[in-house]
Order: structure tokens, then C-alpha cells, then sequence
């Protein structure tokens, strides 16, 4: 689908571990994997959904991406640079090509701050604008995102949540990047204030050739925004595939319990819908458990699924799965160990031990 | 915010009236009698004469109501006539010290210099050694340097100044004979000389009282940082690809700073209350000074007037910290 288009967000093998200290000393004695081992293309001007249910690491991953945090493993590389490893001092630099939407738009703006000086602060920061440029500059992301100018002077307590996002849009373009993470923009926000903000997102990706990943549990409006869609599970991505591909033929176990799962507004299908429950809990990140991380839910596990990490892999064009049922290179595994929970072939332990 | 504080400083009248009125009853129904120090020979007779000399004879509410006019009325227009040199002092009477026979407010006049350079340095000091140590500690919690800072904190908290007040004494005057133990309000500022002497005498008193402050703000400041440092807005301010200094010092500190400051506004009056203690260790003759000898020889008038002005600055710098809440936060807004 996006096969010839350049490649603006480039990440491998992204890992995002929070250490967990214990003890009278407060040594490690533990890690949260709250993103362990991640791997996505973002091309340039398309939107990127990333789904999945809470605590799966989505939000982790968005920051970890923009380098709000100091990742563990892995490398990123924006628009050709590698930031995986550069200091924090070096990613100011590179902050104007890259910026974040929040999730909360009632903390994530500060309360002493008039919406002017939210908005003109990177400005002041990065930009060589002059006082009066800056307030022009200010005037005109306001009138982008939809803000009535008189209220530059006003503090953000002052507004409502739809209002606030939109300070937080405004503040994001203000320095015209390439490349926004949107982590859960619309979460706070009730319904008819999710579709006007995510109108004015797609409207702006259009004006300024934006690049998004979006991050959201509502998968609907994954459905109505995206290009490509990742499914995340645990830390890991499950299924990566362009939107009609995934809505209509999801190959993951997980992804079509979790598409199962979006409500139909027909109540007569509504009715014959035969929705995948699915058990259980999700585990620990601190502790997942060996092999697919899934294998402890998953109503099609078989027994390879307890031992060995499914690689993420291509099936098809443009659609990514982890799973040992799609495994290209293993075709009867399916059967085979379905009925005789067949030991896996050489091959598989070295991708597993890759993985 | 106008109205506001002016509903306030209404509303603060009657409150003073009240405690005027507690104060005065209090002390006069208090045990003692201001004639118990005079010589045993002093006939009863004679006695009561010295007891109707200092105006004792009369009911205590004309006596209350007396006190109040003096001291509402009198008092504060001889100490603008005084500060001023206008000729605005009413002739009538005034205030009278029972021990020394001068007017309350002149001796007031007195002591406030001293206990305004020891106590508030000692409050200033306090404030400025505070605010770093709290940023600091918070923005690196549990290293060493905030494991240091807390303990001493804690131990500045929880020992009392007239403990810490005589080991400076001992260490600093007894042993190393750095500083003298007593301050000498006499010493007049006029060289090089001078100076140093009085920096000399004004540190360990200044030092006693910062260390004390300086543990209480100290972890407000702290617990304030770390409160402000995990909020989204510092995050956002990292997105926006804002140096680490200004991520902290401009979005945290500013924000941590609201209730710090009104701790410390509401702080100072209880300062002025707590220095009596310092005041009396380092012979500091200040207000604190002042109140503690007239407890000891029944002055009332003395007694009642400290109080009031110490009553009066507990409600004012209430009303001042409330209202720069209401500056300082604008998500507060009072009218």
C-alpha cells in the first residue's frame, strides 16, 4: 500500500524496560517490560494506528519513540537521524521536526500559563521570531485549531477539555514539525468533542503534510483515522496491517477477539454478533510468561505457543503478524500441533532465540 | 480580589476585638498580683493605694474598654508622631509600663529594631537556604545529597531552638571563642570595626533560627517539587524541547512555590512568637525579650499589648497568604 513512499519513522527492536527496585537498598530486582521488542515503519504523511487495550504499552511506546524517555534498547531514526541514543541536550534540537499531543488535556497544560505563553514558549525556545511575530504566529495557530483569539490571555482552567486539546494541537504545530504522536487525544474527551478533534487532526494533516501515530483503545476511530494500524499486545506488537486488511481479515488470535469486540450500531447484526470472550487477565509485563505472550489466553493456543516466541513476520504485502498460526516457513504446524503438539523444527528455535 | 480582601480585613475587625477582649480578661483574672514583688514591709493599706495608683480600682470592663481606646486610638498616633515628627499625638494618657512607668509603646518602639534584624534575617536566611535544598532534594530524590537533606531537616525540626541555641553557645563561644554568647544591643554601627562586631554577635542567634526555618520550608519545598515534577505539564514542557533548567526552575518551581509561599507568610508571625525563646538564650532584647520579663513581674499592660500585636500579625499575615494564593494561583480566583 505504502510500499514506494518514504520512510519518515523508523524503528527497530525498541525496547522500553522500567527498572523495579526493592529492598532496604533499593536495588533492581526487576523490570516492567512495558515495551519490549517493537518494530513499525512510519511513512511520511499517512497516520499509523496503534491499538490495544490498557496497559499494553501504546502510550510507553509513544513517548519512547519521541525519546521522552531514555530507552532502553533499540534504535529510532526520524526523517533519516538516529535518536536512539542521543542525549536529551542533542533531541532539543530535533524537537521542533517532532512533537506530541497528550492524553489529558487538563494536566498537560500548565496551570500558570495564559494560553498564549503555552502556545509561544517553543516559539521563544527554537524560532528566531521577534515579540510581535511570535503574538502573530500565536493568533494564527489559534485560528488552525479552531481557538477564538480573545481568549490568548486566558489560563487553561478556563477552557473546556475539547478547547484544551485544542491548546495542546496549537502548541504541537507551533513549531511546524513533520512527525506528531497523538497518544490518546480523544480519550478524555466525550463523543461529539472526539469527532470535531479528530476532524481538526485530519484537516491538519492534510494543510501541512503531517505525519501521525496515533495512539487509542477506540477502535473505531483507529478505523476512521488510520492508514496502518498496530495492534499491541503486552509490549509487543501482534499484527501491523493497512486498515482495510486488518478490519476485514485479522490474522492475529487477539486482534480478532479485540475487532470482535467494537459494537455494532445495527442492533439486528448486533444480535447474531458471535463476540471472542477472552479469559483471564492479561499478565504481568513484569513477568510475561515464556513463549508468545499471549499463549495465556489465546482460544487457538497450541503447544509451540508455550515455548518459543513467535517471530514477527510478513504474510502477506504490508501485513505483519506474530503468531505461530500464520508461520510461512512451518505450513502443517497448525494441524501438527493441534493434534500431536509436534516439536518445532530447528529453524524455529533460532528465530526464537533471535526474537 | 479587591473586594475580596477588603470583605476580609472587615471580617478580621471583630476577630481582633475578640481576641482583645480573651487577651485582656485573661491576664486580668490570671493569678498574681502586680504588687507581689514590692517589699513584704509595705503595709496592706499602702497596697491597695499602689494598686489604685496603676488604675487597678475600677471595674475590668471600663478598664478593658480604656486599655482598647489607648491602644487603638493613643497608642498608634504617638508612634506616627514619633516616626514622623508630626504633631498629631493626643495629650491624654497612655499606656504605662507597671514596672518601668513609660508609655508600652515607647519601649515597643525599642525592641522592635533588634528582634526585626535577628528574627528576620534568621526567617530570610531560612527562606534562602530552603528553596535549594528542597528543588535539589526533589529533583534528585533518594541520592545522597536528599538522603543528607532530609535527615538534617528532621533533626533541625524536631530539636528545639533552646537546644540547639546553648550548643552553639558551647561550641562556638565556650570552645572555639568565635562568636560571643551575648548580644549587646549598645554597639553602634559607625566603621569597619563596628560592623564586624555586629556580624560577629547577630550570627549564631540569625544562624539558630534560619537552621529551624530552613527545615520546615525545606520539606514543604521539597514535597511541593516532587508533587509538580511527575505532572503531565513537565512532560509537555520536555516535548516542547525546553532546556532542563528552565523545565525546572520556570514550569515546577513556579508552580511548586504557591503553597511554599503561603507557608511561609503564614510562618512569619509564629517566628516573632518563636524567637522569644532565642531571644532569652543570646540576651537579645527584642520583643520576645520583652514579654518574657513582663510575665515574670505581672506587667499586664506589657503582656496584653505584645499579645494583641502578636494577635493582630497572626491575622494579617493569614489574610496576606490567602490572598497570594489568589495572585500566585490563577485557577483561584476570590470575589
Amino acid at each position: 500500500m505504502s510500499g514506494g513512499r518514504k520512510k519518515l519513522v523508523e524503528v527497530r527492536n525498541l525496547k522500553m524496560h522500567f527498572p523495579i527496585v526493592g529492598g532496604l537498598l533499593r536495588r533492581q530486582v526487576g523490570a516492567v517490560k512495558a515495551v519490549d521488542d517493537v518494530t513499525f515503519d512510519i511513512y511520511e504523511g499517512e497516520t499509523l494506528g496503534v491499538v490495544g487495550e490498557s496497559g499494553c504499552g501504546k502510550s510507553t511506546c509513544g513517548r519512547a519513540v519521541l525519546r521522552l524517555y531514555d530507552i532502553t534498547a533499540g534504535s529510532i531514526k526520524i526523517d533519516g537521524t538516529e535518536i536512539g541514543k542521543m542525549s536529551q541536550t542533542q533531541l532539543r534540537k530535533l524537537r521542533p521536526t517532532m512533537q506530541m499531543v497528550f492524553q489529558d488535556p487538563q494536566a498537560c497544560l500548565n496551570p500558570r500559563m495564559t494560553v498564549a505563553a503555552i502556545i509561544a514558549e517553543p516559539l521563544e525556545e527554537h524560532g528566531k521570531l521577534s515579540g510581535k511575530d511570535r503574538l502573530n504566529r500565536v493568533y494564527e495557530l489559534m485560528d488552525a485549531v479552531g481557538l477564538n483569539r480573545n481568549f490568548a490571555n486566558r489560563y487553561p482552567h478556563a477552557f473546556s477539555g475539547g478547547q484544551r486539546q485544542r491548546i495542546g494541537i496549537a502548541r504541537a504545530l507551533a513549531l511546524n514539525p513533520k512527525f506528531i504522536v497523538c497518544d490518546e487525544p480523544i480519550a478524555a474527551l466525550d463523543v461529539s468533542i472526539q469527532a470535531q478533534v479528530v476532524n481538526l487532526l485530519e484537516e491538519l494533516q492534510d494543510r501541512f503534510g503531517l505525519t501521525y501515530m496515533f495512539i487509542s483503545h477506540d477502535l473505531s476511530m483507529v478505523k476512521h483515522i488510520a492508514d496502518r494500524v498496530a495492534v499491541m499486545y503486552l509490549g509487543k506488537i501482534v499484527e501491523l496491517a493497512p486498515r482495510e486488511a486488518l478490519y476485514t481479515n485479522p490474522l492475529h488470535p487477539y486482534t480478532e477477539a479485540l475487532m470482535s469486540a467494537v459494537p455494532e450500531p445495527d442492533p439486528a447484526i448486533e444480535a447474531r454478533v458471535q463476540r471472542i470472550i477472552l479469559k483471564g487477565d492479561v499478565p504481568s509485563p513484569a513477568n510475561p510468561p515464556k513463549g508468545c505472550n499471549f499463549c495465556t489466553r489465546c482460544p487457538k493456543v497450541m503447544d509451540i505457543c508455550h515455548k518459543i516466541d513467535p517471530e514477527f513476520r510478513e504474510i502477506e504485502p504490508g501485513h505483519f503478524v506474530a503468531c505461530h498460526l500464520h508461520d510461512a516457513t512451518m505450513p502443517k504446524t497448525r494441524t501438527s500441533a493441534d493434534q500431536t503438539g509436534a516439536a518445532p523444527r530447528p529453524e524455529h528455535i533460532q528465530q526464537g532465540e533471535n526474537a | 480580589m479587591f473586594t475580596y480582601t477588603l470583605r476580609r480585613l472587615a471580617f478580621a475587625v471583630p476577630t481582633v476585638l475578640v481576641i482583645s477582649l480573651i487577651v485582656f480578661l485573661m491576664l486580668d483574672m490570671a493569678p498574681g498580683d502586680p504588687t507581689a514583688s514590692l517589699p513584704l514591709t509595705i503595709p496592706p493599706e499602702v497596697r491597695e493605694q499602689i494598686r489604685a495608683a496603676l488604675g487597678l480600682g475600677e471595674p475590668v470592663i471600663v478598664r478593658y474598654f480604656r486599655w482598647l481606646q489607648m491602644m487603638a486610638v493613643t497608642e498608634p498616633l504617638h508612634m506616627i508622631a514619633a516616626a514622623t515628627g508630626w504633631d498629631i499625638a493626643p495629650a491624654g494618657p497612655r499606656i504605662l509600663s507597671w514596672q518601668t512607668r513609660s508609655p508600652v509603646g515607647d519601649i515597643i518602639i525599642q525592641r522592635i529594631p533588634q528582634t526585626l534584624w535577628v528574627v528576620g534575617l534568621g526567617y530570610l536566611f531560612g527562606i534562602l537556604i530552603a528553596v535549594p535544598i528542597g528543588v535539589i532534594s526533589a529533583y534528585k530524590q533518594y541520592s545522597w545529597f536528599d538522603q543528607i537533606g532530609t535527615f538534617v531537616s528532621m533533626v533541625g525540626f524536631s530539636v528545639p531552638t533552646f537546644f540547639t541555641g546553648v550548643v552553639f553557645i558551647l561550641i562556638f563561644s565556650v570552645w572555639l571563642g568565635w562568636f560571643p554568647s551575648m548580644y549587646d544591643t549598645t554597639l553602634r554601627v559607625t566603621d569597619w570595626d563596628s560592623f564586624m562586631r555586629q556580624v560577629r554577635q547577630i550570627v549564631m542567634p540569625v544562624a539558630v533560627l534560619a537552621l529551624f526555618n530552613a527545615s520546615q520550608i525545606s520539606r514543604f519545598m521539597r514535597a511541593s517539587m516532587l508533587d509538580n515534577l511527575n505532572q503531565d505539564y513537565v512532560r509537555t514542557a520536555r516535548a516542547k524541547g525546553l532546556r532542563e533548567q528552565t523545565v525546572v526552575l520556570v514550569h515546577v518551581l513556579r508552580n511548586s512555590m504557591i503553597p511554599v509561599v503561603t507557608v511561609i507568610a503564614i510562618g512569619i508571625p509564629t517566628v516573632f512568637t518563636g524567637a522569644i525563646i532565642t531571644e532569652q538564650i543570646f540576651r537579645v532584647n527584642g520583643l520576645g525579650d520583652a514579654l518574657i520579663r513582663a510575665i515574670y513581674v505581672s506587667d499586664w499592660p506589657m503582656v496584653q499589648t505584645i499579645t494583641f500585636i502578636f494577635a493582630i500579625l497572626i491575622v494579617l499575615f493569614n489574610l496576606i497568604a490567602d490572598v497570594l494564593y489568589g495572585i500566585l494561583d490563577p485557577r483561584i480566583r476570590y470575589d
